[in-house]
């Protein structure tokens, strides 16, 4: 479709492929409106993606070329297109939302002669797929335009095949999958690997690069969450997997503790007395019902929630739990806001696991593209590394008509949404940015060792003194098929003060083993050493546009700002603008209705469907048959979730038909 | 519209799904009648397996069809070489495996698993025991499968500290499962047997001293840690009773030796009564009672028509045997089913005598909570009453507050166990009857407890608000009795056992019936002012107490009946002063 030219007219043209953009395009897509969705990255879902190790090199390189090369823009090409009573609004072509990117490696460089000497054993999950190349979201030689259904497709079905041996949890369900109790058979503290302490070098990183899923953006998913919530609502969560987060971890005193939030977790703490099992017990349940007893906080309505956390005689690391890792709210945060935030922690508690959270198998980076497949699967049409150079605005209305892309084609639009970082300054009204800190670390081990190595767990870090800003810390292993085996991704998150560099390279220093000089080894074995090792830092800043609202830019009426990425720990934000935007453009249409099961649909021959909406009958009646085939083999483990993006099964009547014989 | 859905509407759907429903149905019946067809003709083969396999996968709990089934792999286990036997039942056991997927609860697929692995030649118990974990996994209260976990588990061998760590860590994972705490209480007795009392030191006093017998003790070490999961769960959520009804159980695991406690004779009416300390039955447990050498030929009877098992046994000596005051008796009661026995002698110029336990034996009535050294429990009662001071309404602390009290001194914390009974009435009026039963036991046991410190023979327990009588066995030898101004309504069957009573007191309460007031051969005086005695019949009994002279029944509705005095004196004629 390379050589090929866009239709010319469409309902929506949406340009950024982040979270906001994508679910306002499958919104859109679903109830009918015919929708372009573009980005000028050659991958999904903008500062919302995720790499593979070579990937996010990559990133890394573009980014630095970036800073050298200022594209000239030549305004020669779209002049032609522009008619009587049309104005040219330019877009930008850069994108400076991220900043002061700094890596350094601290694994060996050296060639891994061991490799040899220690086969490879039991240790290494087989894989049949290791040699065949992933064409995983973000891969880097992505096509240059295509439908986003077969993009997407294929990424699912590559992912699909991958998924079935993991032990998830499908979201839709609501227990948990008992199998991923079980301590895998890897991790097993029974047998430990035969293996002499392998080093893990430079070389096996890239080597296994692909094992890595790294995301820009760090955030859980709240399990009663609006992103969760929209995710169940619109089926859209047939096309992801996900994995509990399966521990709070907080730093006291310079030491890595469990918090005890559940009721499983209190009962079992060994660090908490009976009296202060009772007392949080006690306090926690007040909070999930707070609003029923106003006589308990009334006094402390205008004062900040941690006095009232003391007023409740709460011991001191009580307070510190509930403060910093349940409410996960500052110092200055007022009574009743600190209530809300626990409130919400509690009702999420419990729903799929032990913990509020949950997070997407292969990163964060899946969650827009799942929904660009939603809007694909509708007719939906996407072209990467593929932008608008200029929008066309109607001098009478102050409306845009239409967007000249970079090819130079005019296309007709009722609505353009897009993207915060495609805005030129001269349309902001400030560009005084917050920022985020971010950095990324692949470690050698947990920095809280447990019975699995196979743990999720999200540290929270409360400020040391009373200005310096919580650091969050999302701590993912490699079952979360986002790190290679052996490894553990570390995330961590801040808002920023100065830069990320600055801001969150104590915290790695006191929670980590780093080499004084880069590319050193950590000294000694990890025996000795009290501190997981780094092996690979990247930090860097990214712009945080949350707080900017429509009255920030002087643009047309029906152009549709998202902000990027907030420093939040769940995406409530991010679903929350992508449902207003939606409701602006579309003011009598549902938010994502749930998606039809695939049995309902009728399909006559030579429907608009004919242009590759993804519901041809071949590709129906192949899911059908392989859905078929699976309710026959009985060797199915049904606890476990059957491929994602299969109809939904029917529950089983207690007379199946014996007509198979 | 562009890229729209078109979507069938509800009325096809259901069509649809309803003519699938049909359809599903429609061969479900043709199989069905197909296979009670072949099971009547007596055929046995492959197909009949094929065929019930279609149907239980679909619905397992047809009890007929896994029936039928068992006939046939009966039949084609003759039929096959031993491994295919293997291979024939291992792929049942697959095949049940799905059926579990459909109904996990299934009676119906797990006794047919259990029945596969007694017929397999070599059964794989890991296998099985991978499966019942999964299962418990899943549902930590499916009982289907904790019942045949026991059994997988006696033949796997899997050791006693294995199972107590699976449940600790299903109790770990939610600790609101009760299956897991009992499974506990079976286990620990069992993970360090006591040795045989017979092997250790006997340094104790006589086993007799003792009335307890610690069949099922826990070593120390090991309680420790059950006390404090206990803790952790009952702070962590003091209103989950499974935690409690454990730790009850943890607190108290004595049963009372089976013995003969009270052996009373009187020259008078010739009688003996013997009291036991726990209800039997008399005639089936071998009583054999010796009178000075002589086996006697005696009719058992206990004290009143309606118990068939009852604490206290009567029979009266052949007339004549002992009514000479000048002569001494020995007489030995023995319960030969028990191997023990218990001696009296009547000395010369008695009326009477009795033989029993020592009276003030303070585990008299602490069977509930009563095995452990006091300084453990000390030590439980100030961890109860921490979790009080935190959780003042909290029933299942109170209760267990007022029953480790008992266990340590009833007498000392009469006064704070009766506060403890009026909270927990108030935060639970639901069971209030039941706390006031209850706290009735515990008066009744505490006023025993006084009357044996005292070593008299009268019970007094006025004014305090009892509801129920209980333990009257142990009033067998009380001759004055006072229950004024309580709330009771009945003076029950067990009252007959009170063989020596002469005054009853109980004005001022509820009492409606008197079925107790029954062969009461001392009684001569009772006072029941204020009562609820309606009619004449109520009080047919009392003609059986041959000594009732003075019967005081004023302020009862049956003063009302007509012709009252003259029907009462005819009933009772042997009634001197009545008061009516």
């Amino acid at each position: 479709m390379a050589a090929e030219d866009l239709p010319s007219q469409f309902d929506v043209v949406i340009l950024g492929t982040g979270l906001t953009e994508s679910v306002i395009a499958a919104a859109c897509s679903r109830v009918g409106q015919s929708v372009l969705h573009l980005d000028r990255r050659n991958y999904y879902a903008g500062n919302w993606a995720s790499f593979t190790f070579n990937g996010l090199l990559s990133w890394i390189e573009e980014y630095k070329n970036q800073q050298e090369v200022q594209i000239a823009e030549s305004e020669q090409v779209w002049r032609s297109l522009i008619d009587e009573g049309e104005d040219v609004m330019p877009l930008t072509s850069v994108d400076s939302t991220i900043s002061n990117l700094e890596v350094f490696s601290y694994a060996s460089e050296e060639e891994e002669k061991d490799e040899t000497k220690t086969p490879l054993t039991s240790c290494q999950p087989v894989n049949a797929e290791t040699e065949s190349e992933e064409t995983k979201g973000g891969s880097t030689e992505g096509q240059d335009t295509c439908t986003g259904d077969d993009a997407t497709e294929s990424n699912g079905k590559t992912q699909n095949e991958e998924h079935q041996e993991q032990h998830t949890s499908e979201i839709a369900e609501p227990s948990q999958s008992q199998d991923e109790k079980e301590p895998q058979p890897i991790s097993s503290p029974a047998d430990p690997p035969v293996e002499v302490e392998k080093k893990i070098t430079y070389q096996k990183l890239l080597k296994e690069g692909r094992r890595f899923n790294i995301d820009l953006v760090s955030k859980l998913m709240y399990s009663r969450g609006a992103l969760v919530d929209l995710l169940i609502k619109s089926n859209v969560s047939r096309y992801a997997e996900f994995k509990n987060i399966s521990r709070i971890l907080t730093c006291r005193n310079g030491k890595v503790e469990q918090v005890p939030c559940s009721r499983a977790d209190v009962f079992a703490s060994k660090q908490l007395t009976v009296v202060e099992k009772r007392m949080l017990m006690k306090f926690l349940t007040f909070c999930l019902d707070f609003e029923q007893h106003p006589e308990e906080y009334q006094d402390y309505s205008e004062k900040p929630f941690s006095e009232f956390l003391k007023s409740k005689k709460l011991t001191e690391n009580l307070q510190d739990f509930i403060l910093h890792s349940i409410a996960m709210v500052t110092q200055q945060t007022l009574t009743e806001e600190g209530l809300k935030a626990t409130q919400h922690f509690l009702r999420c508690l419990g729903r799929y696991g032990n913990t509020p959270f949950l997070f997407p198998l292969y990163g964060l980076g899946e969650i827009p593209q799942c929904f660009c497949r939603m809007c694909a699967v509708f007719g939906g049409i996407y072209c990467l590394r593929h932008s608008v150079q200029c929008l066309v605005v109607d001098k009478g209305s102050n409306k845009v008509k239409a967007v000249i892309d970079t090819r130079g084609q005019k296309i007709g639009c009722s609505h353009f949404v897009v993207e915060d970082s495609y805005i030129r300054d001269e349309q902001r009204q400030s560009t005084a940015y917050r920022q985020i800190s971010r950095a990324v670390l692949i470690t050698d081990r947990s920095v809280l060792p447990s019975e699995s190595d196979q743990q999720i767990s999200l540290v929270t870090i409360p400020p040391v003194g009373s200005s310096a800003p919580a650091v969050r810390m999302v701590e993912l292993c490699s079952s979360s098929m986002t790190c290679m085996p052996g490894t553990y991704l570390v995330h961590l998150t801040c808002s920023s003060s100065g830069t990320a560099q600055e801001d969150l390279a104590p915290v790695v220093s006191q929670l980590f083993d780093v080499p004084a000089i880069p590319g050193e080894e950590p000294s000694g074995g990890s025996e000795e050493r009290s501190k997981p090792a780094v092996l690979w830092v990247m930090y860097f800043n990214m712009r945080d546009t949350s707080a900017q609202d429509s009255s920030g830019y002087s643009l047309p009426s029906n152009v549709h700002v998202c902000t990027g990425p907030d420093s939040g720990l769940g995406s409530n934000y991010s679903i929350k603008l992508a449902e207003s935007v939606f409701h602006h453009l579309l003011p009598d249409e549902d938010f994502c209705p749930p998606a039809p099961n695939p049995e309902d649909i009728i399909y006559d021959g030579d429907g608009p469907q004919a242009e590759g909406s993804g519901f041809d009958e071949s590709n129906n009646t192949e899911e059908d048959k392989s859905q078929a085939e699976e309710e026959k083999s009985p060797s199915t483990e049904s606890s476990e979730p059957a491929e994602m993006d299969s109809v939904t099964q029917e529950t089983p009547l207690d007379t199946s038909p014996p007509s198979e014989e | 519209m562009h890229g729209r859905v078109k979507l069938k509407s509800t009325a096809q759907q259901e069509e649809e799904k309803r003519k699938e429903r049909e359809k599903k149905l429609k061969a479900f019946v043709s199989t069905r009648d197909a296979v009670l067809k072949k099971r009547s003709a007596g055929e046995q083969d492959e197909e009949a397996l094929h065929l019930t396999q279609l149907l239980l996968s679909s619905n397992p709990d047809i009890a007929t069809l896994w029936n039928y089934r068992r006939e046939v792999l009966l039949h084609l286990e003759t039929l096959r070489e031993k491994d295919e036997v293997q291979k024939l039942y291992e792929c049942e056991l697959h095949f049940i495996e799905v059926c579990l997927k459909v109904n996990p609860k299934s009676y119906g697929c797990w006794h047919h698993r259990t029945w596969v692995n007694t017929r397999l030649p070599r059964p794989d118990w890991t296998r099985e025991l991978g499966l019942c974990d999964r299962c418990l996994g899943l549902d930590e209260r499916n009982f289907h499968c904790w019942d045949y976990r026991r059994t997988v588990v006696k033949e796997s061998g899997v050791s006693v500290e294995q199972d107590l760590e699976f449940t600790e860590r299903l109790i770990g994972s939610n600790f609101s499962n009760y299956s897991s705490w009992h499974y506990r209480s079976t286990l620990l007795p069992r993970l360090r047997p006591p040795p045989p009392p017979d092997s250790a030191p006997d340094t104790s006093p006589a086993p007799s001293a003792s009335p307890q017998v610690h069949s099922h003790r826990v070593c120390e070490e090991q309680l420790l840690k059950e006390y404090e999961l206990a803790h952790n769960a009952f702070f962590t959520d003091p209103n989950d009773q499974s935690a409690w009804f454990y730790y009850r159980w943890l607190l108290g695991r004595a049963e009372r030796e089976e013995m003969i406690s009270c052996v009373y004779i009187s020259r008078e009416g010739e009688r003996v009564s013997v009291a036991f300390s726990k209800p039997v039955h008399a005639l089936a447990v071998g009583l054999m009672l010796v009178l000075d050498g002589q086996p006697q030929r005696v009719e058992w009877r206990c004290a009143h028509p309606r118990f068939r098992h009852s604490p206290v046994w009567l029979c009266d000596l052949p007339p004549g045997s002992i009514s000479d005051m000048s002569n001494e008796h020995n007489l030995t009661v023995h319960w030969t089913e028990k191997h023990t026995h218990r001696d009296c002698a009547l000395y010369t110029g008695c009326a009477e005598s009795w033989c029993r336990d020592s009276a003030t034996d303070q585990e008299l009535f602490r069977s509930e909570l009563s095995v452990e050294k006091s300084s453990v429990l000390q030590a439980e009662l100030e961890s109860c009453n921490q979790l009080l001071e935190l959780e003042p309404q909290n029933k299942w602390c109170l209760l267990t507050i007022i029953l480790l009290m008992r266990a340590l001194d009833p007498l000392g914390h009469e006064k704070e166990t009766l506060a403890h009974f009026q909270s927990l009435k108030e935060v639970d009026p639901m069971r209030s009857s039941y706390y006031s039963d209850l706290c009735s036991k515990f008066l009744i046991e505490n006023t025993i407890l006084k009357m044996e410190y005292a070593e008299v023979r009268v019970f007094s327990l006025s004014n305090k608000n009892l509801t129920t009588l209980c333990h009257l066995d142990q009033l067998l030898l009380v001759t004055h009795i006072n229950l004024s101004s309580n709330q009771l309504v009945r003076l029950p069957p067990q009252f007959a056992m009170l063989q020596c009573l002469e005054v009853l007191e109980a004005d001022d309460n509820a009492i409606e019936s008197l079925e107790g007031l029954y062969h009461l051969p001392k009684l001569e005086e009772v006072s029941l002012k204020n009562n609820h005695i309606c009619k004449l019949s109520d009080l047919e009994s009392l003609a059986s107490c041959i000594k009732l002279a003075r019967l005081d029944l004023r302020g009862n509705p049956v003063h009302k009946t007509a012709n009252i005095e003259s029907e009462i004196s005819q009933l009772l004629p042997l009634v001197t002063a009545l008061s009516l």
